[in-house]
């Protein structure tokens, strides 16, 4: 066990050495380089230009540049922003904590929708309420995701008013101007961003859920709890669902990149501070230690979540072992 | 002796795809304490569905159980709710089933799974139901209970894993062990292994036991009663003796005639009977064997044999008697 997670561990830093070099000749590769966000911008003259470029570095050739960069932040040094001057990780650790909670929110919620409601319409199969969440869930996968934040904010941030004239929820930031932290207060303002990716991925994982349980309620080994006389419940959360979970879990486990990249929409749409945003600004302005301390922390979160899942994997399934 | 079970005309059938496939017709058969009954027939005559509707372990839909009663312990089981159906299941009836592999859950310990009875019918703890079940897989057979409590079912072979099946089902001392098939996924030497045990076991603990079989041979020695089973009927039924001595039904001949017979000198080949059973799309309105049977007269097609007796305890659903060649 200890053994196998080493030896991911130590092909999780190898993948992202390699991703650091993508993204790192990415980057570079920019048209008109570096530097092109500001050379169309009046207050900088050719003069102020060239000596940014001497005082980052750019003049350098890219494998120096990578070389440098790589060995700064082995120090612990990822560079600062060149747009707010503070250190590039002090601007990821402000907002990380943000983004984990927005993604971990809508997680959670989607899997409390899906997980009930899919067992339930297995249960109940072919009976109107079984046709109704099929028909929902299916409807709900084809929203598209900007059209239906929209609607969301339209609908509880515009069109429906608390007594006192404001609106029902926050459709921005996360949380009110001027108030310090309240609980009640973060958690109005989770609720539409939450809503708006937790409700479509719920459709289909509730769809998902379904079929996986179908699947196993007509498995041999369902009919031995049952010929034990187990009571009905037992045979469902004991027996099936353990088996209808594994290959949700794999499902998970593909679609955690996915997840990560709902972040850089939902965070634009509802100006949450997260790291998708972060992304979006710094990639506007070609911020390249920002963009890509953001970046490697990203491939970190999807090449540790992938090892997570694989681990969960094994817990649920004693077939699977680890080596 | 007393009927430990006792059904009368059951009736079964699985809705299909246009209509129903009536798998069951009509089913009489019953059990004494301490007996063991036979259940044979070839693949797809409705031995399976004949026992598994007793406990409605069939699926229901598509499945559905339209007539018949069950009387076991002074209740007709078919007319239980699922609660007071389940304390039976598991305790006083105990299930064996033909695949070992996929009878076990393969995400839960084997003894996880053998402990499971005992929990929720004796309201045994933990300890008390490990040691239990320990105690059951040493009597099936297994060495080192303790350890192999905690193995998976992939970890064991198929034939230690029908000996922890059947641990499984007599965990609870049930009155009734029913094993549907429980050797066919078995090597021939394990199969007589598994036979042998069970043997062993039914002295030990005096239960009364239904064993279903497509092979006669196989429970030649175990069996005290045999029933034959066509195409959703009974078609014979008689002490094994009586049934060896004097097959009364062509079917349970051409069964017979098909096992190779110690007491023969010569090599025969062996005789089988052409053809497959039927699948029932409707009732039909004459013996369900006629299309394949060698003593066929005009009666056969016209009414559904009814189960006459032959001699005491032996009674047979053929308006011909087959060794006289005359309707009867
Ligand atoms: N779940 C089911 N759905 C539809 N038909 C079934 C089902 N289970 C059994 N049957 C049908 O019932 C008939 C009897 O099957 P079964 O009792 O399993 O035969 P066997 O004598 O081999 O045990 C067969 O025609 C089979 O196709
Ligand atoms: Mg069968």
């Amino acid at each position: 066990m200890t053994q196998y997670i080493l030896r991911r561990a130590l092909q999780a830093i190898l993948t992202l050495l390699v991703i650091s070099v993508l993204i790192f000749g990415l980057i570079s590769s920019v048209p008109g380089g570096i530097m092109s966000a500001y050379s169309e911008n009046p207050d900088f003259t050719q003069e102020d230009l060239a000596r940014l470029r001497e005082k980052y570095g750019l003049n350098d050739p890219v494998p120096v540049r990578y070389a440098k960069w790589l060995l700064n932040v082995l120090q612990g040094d990822w560079g600062n922003s060149f747009t707010s001057k503070r250190p590039a990780l002090q601007e990821i650790s402000d907002r990380l904590p943000n983004t984990l909670l927005l993604m971990g929110s809508m997680f959670l919620v989607t899997l409390a929708i899906a997980i009930p409601l899919g067992i339930y319409s297995a249960l109940k199969q072919y009976t109107f309420f079984d046709h109704l969440l099929t028909t929902v869930a299916l409807a709900g996968q084809s929203l598209p995701t900007f059209w239906f934040g929209l609607l969301l904010i339209i609908i509880f941030s515009v069109l429906l008013k608390t007594p006192d004239g404001k609106p029902l929820l926050p459709s921005a930031g996360m949380m009110t101007l001027g108030q310090p932290f309240n609980l009640l207060d973060r958690l109005r303002h989770l609720i539409l961003p939450v809503s708006m990716l937790a409700v479509i991925s719920a459709a289909s994982y509730m769809r998902y859920m379904r079929s996986s349980m179908l699947d196993v309620i007509h498995k041999d080994y369902v009919r031995t709890a049952r010929g034990k006389g187990l009571p009905e419940k037992m045979v469902i959360s004991r027996h099936a669902l353990r088996n209808a979970l594994i290959p949700i879990v794999t499902l998970l486990g593909l679609d955690l990149p996915n997840l990560f990249g709902g972040a850089l929409f939902t965070e634009t749409i509802f100006a949450w501070p997260g790291i998708g945003r972060l992304f979006f600004d710094s990639a506007m302005k070609t911020d390249y230690p920002v963009l890509m301390a953001v970046l490697m922390v990203y491939s970190f979160l999807i090449v540790a979540s992938n090892l997570l899942v694989d681990l969960v994997y094994t817990v649920l399934d004693p077939r699977i072992t680890l080596d | 002796m007393d009927d430990i079970l006792n059904v009368q005309n059951l009736e079964t059938r699985f809705k299909v795809k246009g209509g129903w496939n009536h798998a069951v017709n009509g089913v009489s058969f019953r059990v004494s304490e301490g007996e063991t009954l036979g259940i044979v027939g070839e693949s797809g005559c409705g031995k399976s569905v004949s026992v598994m509707s007793i406990t409605r372990l069939i699926p229901i839909p598509p499945g559905q159980i339209t007539a018949g009663t069950a009387m076991f312990g002074g209740r007709d089981l078919l007319k239980l709710s699922d609660q007071e159906l389940s304390k039976v299941r598991g305790a006083e009836i105990g299930m064996v089933y033909q695949e070992p592999m996929t009878a076990f859950n393969p995400v839960l310990s084997i003894g996880r799974q053998l402990t499971e009875p005992l929990e929720v019918h004796q309201g045994l703890t933990r300890q008390q139901a490990n040691a239990r079940a320990e105690e059951l897989l040493s009597l099936v057979g297994i060495p080192n209970p303790k350890e192999r409590m905690r193995d998976y079912p992939h970890q064991f072979s198929g034939g230690m894993r029908q000996r922890a099946m059947i641990a499984m089902a007599l965990v609870c001392s049930p009155k009734l062990l029913i094993a549907d098939e429980p050797t066919t996924a078995l090597d021939v030497t394990i199969q007589a292994q598994i036979v042998r045990l069970v043997k062993e076991l039914r002295q030990q603990l005096g239960m009364s036991i239904i064993w279903i079989t497509h092979d006669l041979s196989l429970i030649a020695g175990l069996a005290h009663r045999i029933v034959v089973m066509y195409a959703g009927y009974v078609i014979e039924e008689a002490p094994i003796k009586k049934l060896y001595a004097n097959p009364s039904h062509p079917y349970t001949m051409g069964l017979l005639n098909s096992l190779p017979r110690l007491d023969e000198s010569e090599h025969r080949r062996l005789e089988s009977i052409d053809g497959l059973p039927p699948i029932l799309h409707k009732k039909p309105s004459g013996c369900p064997f006629a299309p394949r049977c060698r003593f066929v007269v005009e009666r056969c097609h016209r009414e559904v044999p009814a189960l006459l007796t032959v001699e005491e305890d032996h009674r047979a659903a053929c308006w011909v008697n087959p060794h006289t060649r005359r309707e009867r």
